[in-house]
């Protein structure tokens, strides 16, 4: 087998305020030292490249957090050294995270000249009042702005937006979300609002503050959404994800196809397929323990362990099913070390079939859309 | 404190309505007499179960040998029988009377006849009884002492002119009760010479003295050291103490003719002791035994089950425990697909099935799943054989049932007028049989035949209702009668959940069929697929409802990072699942299947 190409996540942790839905590792720091944060960046990735060794390297993504908060010239270093440890496909996809404030906007194109070439922003909606309650520092128009500059600067763009907010009609949601396909992007992350463990809105939600859309409701937005974008030519090739055939993100894809992927920074995770198994890494989540173990250690693993044959089996799965193109058979195995009978019940499996929830096709095995909205509740029976 | 001349005891019982006061009275006694310290005394001291302190009812008949000094300057023996006070235990109740010569019939003066004072008091009259009536709460404003005497007379046929009125909770005129007992009720009867003969009128296990035997002694003597016989089995044992209870036990030389007490003889569980049994001496036996009466025979049937599966060792071990104490419980293995391996048990009443559930969650500390209870119905086959159906999941295919029968029983309910309707009504539905519609005063007496299977589920939840509290209840076992019967299945997702089928008269069996099938769809949460839900007689479809698949149900964002926490979200969630009970392969969760069993069916 050849070995496949890597693809590289470096996780930048500071934003300039905490939205209140959010759970990712981000954290509001009065001063950041970036400069020596991007040191220790640069060391975590010289570590990991030494015990991986010298392969191919696909993809590189900046997430946070808000990476657009960097300084450009240290976004500038890190693809520097990594296209120098590793061999970079002609094709390299540089993703970066960036929120559509006018500060941001400023530094595009020095992101752009750093060797950035697709940018993901975080528009979130394009409703001032929505963008309140969500907590975003920015507004639609400087969301528009920003995209109009992304345009002229980078040869391809994503952009996210939440939907099903409270009281969010299917119809105002239609239109909104056409007015976000007029934008032009070949790419869009569409994400149902999710109310997450200890964030603000979970405290809120709980005591009442705003109700969510029932699932009937949601289920009917979900399919307006796919509606909707399919109408512009975009096509969900993942849960939330829509792209143009051809620009989805490579990145992306790596996790949802189980492929080997580097992680660097606070709260990264990582999974190689090694001669001994799957190796399953995190690193520390807080930013300045991570960084005193990187400038003491030369990394901030917090954790490495290698996974079950099972649980590489389930990863793979539940990551794979995502995915409208579904699994590889073969693939499953063989980043399992199972048989892909050996993984799935074969009762669920066959029912799930009849009722039209999975389907083979060209030999793999794919979520239908019906399947996929309904993903959570399938995977706990299906797999073994 | 043994050789009292048969002239000076007096054995007794006190039958009342519940909340008439029976055990209040039974306090007053105790402490009137010096039975008890004022230390020692405490509220409803014969109501030993927690269950009964806390519910306020008697279950287990109690005993008491109380001393008396009368104001014809003897000093008596009184034996009281405290009698449970429920429906469930009327058995418990006739076999109190049948150690006693008389009782008190309390009546609540502020309440009047209730239909349990109707049941005990024609109980008495079959045992022979002598009869005082009892007015009680006379303190109360309410009181009408004047009124229920009349009612007494009316509906009952009792003299009350000599009715005793008194307030157990003050204590006014406990000497009046004590009097009447005394000048009022009948000395018992026996030979001290005669073959020893001696009523087995219960027992019990006591952890430090085993099986406790309660006795009354017809003829003859009681000894420590004697041999004594069982004369239904033969079996022997020697006598290891005698006493009698003051109410706690004290051991006393010998019991003589007419006395009431207890015995221990090494016996090991209260199985080998049969209740209404004769005791006799091994040496210079009895030639015949005492009439004694029936054996109690559980009603009411429901299989219980532990939640977690890995319970069931302890369960076992807790029903044997209870059943020590219990001999009128019943239980055997069974086995449900559904529900995994549990028991069938069965129960003199509803709320002796209550009592024991409530028992082996406080008790023992098991979390237990009961299916709905059923009757017991006697099952002719076309080729003869009989059998009797505890389980309707055992039904035999009715292909081969030549005849159904059901138990049916005399139900006496009184009602305020104003109730009267709604109370016939409830009776109608469930295919009730008027026997007798009379007046008690201002109320209304129905006495109605219905079949159990109508009242075991929430009869007396329904007459409450429709009453608004009023109605007064109580029922005796009236016989078999065949009935157009059919079980009634249930299939989730097409495949039939033994636990859920019930048993229905045809009349009602589309009616019910429909109302679980509802309530199901209602309980169940939608799953990922969709899930039909039907009844069934036999192959029929006689009620139908669908559960759709959920709607939505996937996490939104999900990459590198989430991949852990999310195989650790689903491996939990695989765990759940292997404690959920799976039905037709549809998971319902424990709350939602008790829920449905619960529920009226
Ligand atoms: N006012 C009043 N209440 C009484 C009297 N006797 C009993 N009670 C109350 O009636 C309720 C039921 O009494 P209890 O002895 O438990 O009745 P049982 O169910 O027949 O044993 C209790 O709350 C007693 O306190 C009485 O003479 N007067
Ligand atoms: C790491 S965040 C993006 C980073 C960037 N700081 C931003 O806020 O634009 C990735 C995306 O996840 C989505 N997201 C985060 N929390 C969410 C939640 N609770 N419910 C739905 N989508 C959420 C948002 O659309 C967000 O843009
Ligand atoms: S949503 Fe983006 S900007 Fe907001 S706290 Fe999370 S990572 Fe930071
Ligand atoms: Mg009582």
């Amino acid at each position: 087998m050849t070995e496949e190409p890597l693809a590289l996540y470096i996780h930048w942790p500071f934003c300039a305020a905490k939205c209140p839905y959010c759970d990712f590792n981000s954290h509001v720091r009065e001063r950041v030292d970036g400069a020596r944060f991007a040191r220790a960046l640069l060391a975590e990735l010289e570590h990991e490249a030494a015990r991986a060794g010298r392969r191919r390297l696909a993809s590189i993504f900046f997430g946070g957090g808000t990476p657009s908060l960097m300084d450009p010239d240290d976004v500038a270093a890190l693809i520097a050294r990594a296209r120098a440890l590793f061999d970079a496909e002609p094709s390299l996809e540089v993703t970066l995270e960036a929120n559509p404030t006018s500060v941001e906007r400023g530094r595009l194109a020095a992101l752009r000249a750093a060797g950035v070439n697709r940018v993901s922003l975080g528009v979130q909606a394009l409703d001032d009042s929505a963008l309140r309650f969500l907590g975003r520092r920015h507004g639609a128009a400087d969301a528009v702005a920003a995209l109009e500059a992304a345009r002229a600067l980078f040869p391809r763009i994503s952009f996210d937006l939440i939907y099903a907010r409270p009281g969010q009609t299917e119809a105002a949601w239609r239109a909104e979300l056409r007015q976000a396909l007029a934008l032009v992007a070949d790419h869009l992350s569409l994400y149902q609002l999710t109310i997450e463990e200890g964030t603000r809105f979970a405290t809120l939600y709980a005591r009442g503050a705003f109700a969510l859309p029932d699932p009937d409701t949601a289920a009917r937005l979900y399919d307006a959404t796919a509606e909707e974008a399919a109408r512009a030519g975009l096509f969900p090739y993942e849960v939330s994800n829509y792209a143009v055939p051809g620009a989805e993100s490579r990145h992306n894809l790596a996790y949802w196809r189980y492929g080997d992927h580097l992680g660097i920074g606070p709260g990264a995770h990582q999974r190689v397929l090694r001669a001994e198994g799957m190796e399953a890494l995190r690193r520390h989540r807080g930013p300045e323990e991570w960084l005193a173990r990187v400038e003491r250690d030369g990394h901030g693993t917090a954790s490495a362990e290698w996974l079950t044959p099972e649980e590489r089996g389930r990863e793979a799965l539940l990551m794979g099913l995502r995915l409208a193109e579904g699994v590889d058979p073969a693939r499953i195995a063989a980043r399992s070390g199972l048989p892909f009978e050996a993984l799935l019940d074969s009762a669920v499996l066959a029912r799930a079939l009849e009722e039209g929830y999975l389907a083979w096709t060209g030999g793999r095995l794919a979520t239908t859309p019906e399947g996929r909205v309904r993903l959570d509740a399938l995977l706990p029976a299906l797999l073994r | 404190m043994t050789d009292t001349p048969l002239h000076l005891i007096r054995n007794f019982a006190i039958i009342a309505h519940i909340d008439h006061g029976k055990s209040t009275l039974a306090d007053r006694l105790i402490q009137a007499t010096g039975a008890l310290s004022a230390r020692e005394m405490k509220d409803q001291v014969l109501d030993n179960m927690e269950i009964e302190r806390e519910r306020g009812i008697t279950i287990k008949a109690q005993t008491v040998r109380l001393s008396y000094r009368a104001k014809d300057g003897n000093t008596y023996v009184l034996n009281l029988m405290d009698t449970p006070g429920h429906v469930d235990f009327a058995y418990e109740v006739s076999r109190s009377l049948a150690a006693c010569e008389g009782s008190l019939l309390v009546v609540d003066a502020s309440q009047g006849v209730e239909a349990q004072t109707l049941a005990n008091v024609y109980q008495a009259i079959e045992a022979g009884h002598e009869i005082v009536p009892v007015l009680n709460k006379i303190d109360l404003p309410a009181a009408e002492p004047e009124r229920v005497k009349q009612q007494i007379e009316d509906v009952i046929g009792l003299s009350a002119e000599d009715a005793v009125m008194i307030s157990a909770k003050t204590g006014l005129n406990i000497e009046g009760v004590l009097e009447a007992i005394v000048t009022r009720l009948p000395p018992p009867k026996g030979e001290a010479e005669a073959p020893l003969k001696a009523l087995l009128v219960d027992s019990w296990y006591d952890s430090y003295l085993g099986v406790v035997v309660l006795v009354r002694v017809a003829d003859g003597r009681l000894r420590k050291g004697q041999r004594i016989r069982m004369m239904s089995t033969g079996a022997v044992h020697t006598i290891e103490q005698v006493g009698v209870f003051t109410p706690k036990m004290a051991q006393v030389e010998d019991l003589g003719p007419g006395e009431v007490g207890y015995i221990t003889a090494a016996i090991k569980t209260v199985a080998d002791t049969k209740v209404g049994d004769t005791i006799t001496d091994d040496r210079t036996p009895a030639a015949e035994p005492l009439p004694g009466f029936k054996p109690s025979v559980p009603v009411v049937w429901c299989g219980l089950y532990p939640v977690d599966a890995d319970d069931f060792e302890k369960l076992r071990d807790s029903l044997a425990k209870l059943r020590l104490n219990d001999a009128s419980f019943h239980y055997e293995p069974e086995t449900s697909a559904a529900l995994g391996f549990g028991f069938r048990c069965g129960f003199l009443g509803l709320l002796h099935l209550e009592i024991v559930q409530e028992r082996l969650s406080r008790e023992f500390g098991l979390e237990l799943i009961a299916t709905a209870p059923s009757v017991v119905y006697k099952i002719t086959k076309t080729n003869g054989e009989r059998m009797d159906l505890h389980n309707p999941a055992d039904m035999p295919d009715m292909s081969v049932v030549k005849a159904i029968e059901e138990p049916w029983i005399k139900a006496t309910i009184l009602v305020p007028d104003e109730h009267l309707g709604a109370v016939l009504t409830l009776c109608n539905e469930r295919r009730g049989q008027q026997v007798e519609l009379t007046y008690v005063g201002n109320r209304a007496m129905a006495v109605y035949r219905l079949p159990l299977n109508e009242v075991v589920f929430d009869f007396y939840d329904r007459l409450k209702s429709v009453s608004r509290g009023y109605a007064s209840f109580d029922y005796q076992m009236d016989g078999y009668a065949e009935s157009d019967l059919v079980k009634i299945s249930i299939l989730v997702n097409g495949e039939p959940v033994d636990a859920l089928a019930f048993m229905a008269h045809r009349s009602q069996a589309e009616k019910r069929g429909r109302a679980i099938c509802e309530k199901l769809k209602e309980l169940i949460p939608r799953q990922l697929f969709k899930i039909p839900i039907q009844a069934a007689i036999g192959g029929r479809i006689i009620a139908r409802e669908t559960i759709s698949a959920l709607a939505k149900d996937v996490t939104a964002k999900c990459y590198g990072g989430d991949i852990t926490r999310k195989r650790k979200l689903l491996e939990k969630q695989k765990e759940g699942k292997k404690r959920m009970r799976q039905f037709g392969k549809v998971e319902i969760p424990q709350s939602a299947f008790i829920a449905a069993l619960k529920m009226d069916a």
